[in-house]
């Protein structure tokens, strides 16, 4: 026992070790923007903008996770969030407008808003999870690659875009549904979910502690642990803070940020998680250990397709409308930022925290430069260049432990 | 002439994080010779290896290693420079391409061509088969590598070190994949490159190849040369006691066995796979606590009839199979596990380990529903009931978190061992369990088996090993292209009878063709 938990520690330093290099390298890009641009890219109300622009991509990196994982792609993410974007603009001008005042003539117009948005959330979930189990059922039980599928998937949807707009712009979009993608959470509110974080975060690492002590194992002093609580706590006190001295927490931000928890707990804690992982790292001896590796596979891509369909209704509600355009190239965007995050190309390696990780240095990149004002032609070039640089960096880094 | 040293090694150590791999080596290997090189998993015998083969370059250890009175200095960790050095190794595995010819393995990259700098094909093919003819290599000329037997390969792989006019030929363990008549072929082989004056390092588990090939042994434990002695001079026992620091006489647990009721019954399995029939009519029985062995050559099928037993040919095989009396259909993995089926594949790293994770991953990785809710691991509860395994089997690992793959050959294998205990199988089948494993995890996985069949499981177990096979079980089947060609009883069983079977030697002429 006493071996196993001198290792432990180790482990958990270790693993940290590869998360403090991704907040390392996200400090500096900001201070680095921060001592560029005179202080403005450091401001609450650039943070908060910063974080809002990376929701979107921040979905679909954390549904890629698991999909690249397994050792697959998914290359239609963008086109997806684009068609169900569309498809939720279609509803909420066109469809449920005309068709909820006949169902329920009872309701008044604002109750009408909410519910046609209820509706169209419900239906772009459900069309998101339909599209990935679609595609994960051609991956997994048909054998096609999930590089042609998912290329294939992107044209499709693509023509579907191009189908639903006919071209055009379809407004207008509820408020409600504006709210989810645009909205703050007044002061106490956002104190309140703060205060329930917190008080979640310490029952976690409490209940850590009895359980390593019904199994025997030793336990950091208590004083660490309460530490440990105690810094994330002040980390989350101090984010809510800053946001409220702005506008406030931003919902979006707030949905991403329990899309994260949700889906962390997901790989780390259950058997679907653990199995994810045992599929990238070796298929033959996952099979052969009696797990049904395309099921595996095929659960990835529809919680792939549902994060796409969250993906969707937030950017429309952030654009206030449905356009032919968006989505587009989302996908290498969130592919970018999973790999920047360590998530290995090769399968059985990564976390949603690194992918979170690897979008926001992407999108601090991006917030940063047009806060410079710097081209856009130049911005896509140094883009490309540091995703390059730093996958670069990783590899060289492991090929040195190797030896 | 004959006192000329080669290769000189002194005082090389060679650390990795938290071990020493290599400790204050020291050895000489004369020219012309044969130089056996052995010890158990893990005594550092492939880090010498990859020392000099270049896969650790000259900066990565300490110590100085002479070659032709040279001093060796390779740089970079590139194969290529201890070629031209003129050294080149031969793994078990052969690393070829395997759409090309024998020749175009031989002289990838180094094709010979015209003034136009086009291939000369004409001089390329007849160079090749003038390199196989010097040395006796049986390998034809214009088949794919894909299409020829593990041994054939592994020819090539020496042709093309041959080639390219190495000094010093390093084997490292090239038999542990071939059957004994290839076996056979390589020794013959690897006599004849000595009379032609290459000097060969040669390493292998199957001590008694040491005796028939050999001239000298260095033996190495936990990183250090215990001795280096004439191989004419020492006895196997003897070897064995240098490796494993202790004398051994037993190599096989004492037996005991009691069968009970029958367990598994199997009638007549097929198995098509695109309309050929690999496996046929086989028909056998299994009782509790029996040992069943599994005898045959490589492509006998042996492997073919196990794992269709734990459901890799789906719908694709027909006959039946009662578990306990009870018949039973098993499409899946899934299913062979549900029924307390357990398969201890034949390549551990391809089809047993998931090598890049962590070993407490592993062993839970089939039993994970035993600690789990559909939305909960009891990852402490996981841990703890790891750890059993992990004592029982004396793992010898650093802690449950080690990445499996820094383990070495014979504790990984005791991973896969333990993976499947766990599942508390009624059935455990071994397809090879001892492969590439030393003298000392070898034993301990023995005692294991006879335990676990005292136990009342019932165990099939494939061997490549005759004498592992005759010490093991209480009943041999042996297999023949598909066909079960026999069933012996312990006290029946003998090398000889066992080889008859499995060579069917009615159809010697079909086999003389096969093997040419």
């Amino acid at each position: 026992m006493k071996q196993l938990n001198s290792i432990q520690k180790f482990k958990e330093i270790n693993i940290d070790f590869r998360a403090y290099t991704l907040i390392f390298a996200l400090i500096i890009i900001w201070l680095f923007f921060g001592f560029l641009t005179g202080g403005v890219f450091l401001s609450t109300r650039n943070f908060s903008n910063l974080l809002r622009q990376m929701t979107i991509i921040s979905f679909l990196a954390i549904g890629m996770t698991p999909v690249i994982i397994t050792g697959n792609i998914d290359l239609s993410v963008g086109s997806m969030t684009g068609f169900i974007s569309v498809i939720a603009a279609y509803l909420q001008a066109i469809i449920l407008p005309e068709l909820l005042p006949v169902l329920f003539p009872v309701l008044s117009v604002e109750s009408l808003g909410i519910l046609s948005t209820v509706v169209t959330v419900i239906i772009c979930l459900l069309i998101g999870l339909l599209i990935g189990l679609g595609q994960g059922y051609i991956i997994a039980y048909g054998g096609v690659p999930a590089f042609i599928v998912t290329l294939g998937g992107q044209f499709v949807l693509k023509g579907g875009i191009l189908g639903v707009t006919q071209g055009k712009t379809i407004i207008p979009i509820e408020d409600s549904l504006r709210l989810m993608a645009q909205g703050y959470l007044s002061k106490y509110p956002g104190i309140i979910i703060a205060i329930i974080a917190i008080v979640i975060i310490f029952l976690v690492i409490l209940q850590s502690r009895t359980k390593k002590k019904q199994y025997n194992l030793n336990t950091r002093s208590l004083g660490v642990d309460l530490l440990v609580a105690s810094i994330f706590s002040a980390l989350v006190l101090v984010f809510t803070f800053m946001m409220n001295s702005y506008k406030g927490i931003q919902i979006p931000v707030l949905i991403m940020v329990i899309i994260a928890v949700l889906i962390t707990y997901l790989m780390n804690n259950t058997r679907f998680g653990r199995y994810i992982y045992a599929v990238g790292g070796n298929k033959e001896a996952t099979k052969l250990s009696g797990i049904n590796v395309q099921s595996v596979v095929l659960k990835t891509y529809a919680l792939m397709g549902l994060l796409c369909g969250v993906s969707g209704i937030i950017l429309t509600g952030y654009v206030a409308a449905g356009t032919t355009s968006g989505g587009t190239n989302y996908e290498l965007s969130a592919i970018g930022g999973c790999v920047m995050g360590g998530t290995s190309l090769m399968g059985g390696i990564g976390t949603v925290f690194g992918a979170l990780m690897g979008t926001l240095i992407m999108t601090s990149m991006e917030n940063g430069m047009s806060v410079m004002n710097m081209s856009v032609f130049w911005q896509y070039i140094v883009k490309g260049l540091i995703l390059v640089l730093a996958v670069y960096v990783d590899v060289a880094s492991r090929k040195n432990k190797s030896l | 002439m004959k006192e000329e040293i080669i290769l000189r090694i002194e005082n090389v150590t060679k650390d990795f994080p938290g071990i020493r791999a290599l400790s204050d080596v020291s050895f000489k290997v004369k020219k012309g010779v044969i130089h056996g090189l052995c010890g158990e998993n893990g005594a550092g015998k492939s880090t010498l290896v990859k020392i000099l083969a270049g896969v650790y370059p000259n900066h990565t250890y300490q110590g100085k290693i002479y070659f032709n009175n040279k001093e060796l200095k390779l740089t970079s960790s590139s194969i290529e420079e201890a070629i031209k050095e003129g050294i080149a190794t031969v793994y078990q595995e052969p690393v070829l391409v395997p759409h090309m010819t024998a020749g175009e393995n031989i002289f990838l990259g180094r094709e010979p061509v015209n003034n136009k700098r086009i291939i000369n094909w004409n001089k390329l093919f007849s160079d090749t088969k003038e390199i196989l003819a010097k040395y006796k290599l049986n390998v034809p000329l214009f088949a794919k590598l894909s299409t020829l037997s593990v041994g054939q390969q592994q020819m090539v792989e020496i042709a093309k070190a041959l080639a390219q006019e190495v000094k010093l030929l390093i084997l490292d363990e090239p038999t542990s994949a071939l059957t004994e008549s290839e076996v056979n072929s390589l020794i013959e082989i690897l006599k004849n490159l000595k009379e032609s004056g290459v000097t060969c390092i040669y390493i292998s588990h199957r001590l008694e190849e040491f005796f028939r090939v050999t001239d000298n042994i260095t033996v190495l434990r936990d990183g250090q040369v215990v001795d280096t002695v004439k191989t004419m001079d020492v006895t196997e026992e003897k070897i064995i006691a240098m490796m494993v620091g202790r004398e051994m006489k037993k190599r096989f647990p004492a037996k005991k066995s009691n069968p009970g009721e029958k367990l598994l019954e199997v009638k007549n399995l097929s198995v098509s796979v695109y309309r050929k029939r690999i496996i046929k009519n086989v028909s056998f029985d299994l009782k509790k606590g029996e040992i069943l062995g599994i005898a045959g050559l490589m492509g006998s099928g042996r492997t073919e009839l196990v794992t269709a037993l734990f459901g890799e040919y789906g719908n694709q095989i027909t006959g039946e199979v009662f578990l306990e009396g009870k018949p039973i259909k098993i499409k899946s993995a899934e299913d062979a596990i549900k029924f307390g089926i357990s398969l201890v594949p034949e390549d551990r790293k391809e089809m047993g380990l998931i090598l890049i994770q962590e070993v407490f991953k592993n062993i839970s990785l089939p039993n994970l529903k035993k600690f789990s809710s559909a939305l909960n691991i009891d990852k402490y509860k996981e841990l703890q009931e790891c750890k059993k395994y992990v004592d029982y089997l004396s793992i010898k690992t650093p802690s449950l978190f080690t990445i499996t793959e820094s383990l070495s050959g014979g504790n990984q294998q005791k991973v896969v061992i333990a993976k499947w205990l766990m599942s508390n199988p009624k059935v455990l089948i071994m397809d090879d369990p001892t492969r590439g494993i030393d003298v000392g995890t070898k034993y301990e996985i023995y005692g294991l088996i006879q335990k676990l069949a005292e136990s009342g499981v019932g165990i099939i177990m494939i061997s490549s090993e005759l004498e592992e096979i005759l010490g093991m079980s209480d009943r041999i089947m042996v297999m023949h292209e598909g066909e079960c060609t026999g069933s012996l009883d312990r006290k029946d069983a003998t090398q000889e009878r066992i080889m008859i079977l499995a060579t069917n030697i009615t159809n010697t002429k079909r086999d003389n063709r096969n093997n040419e």
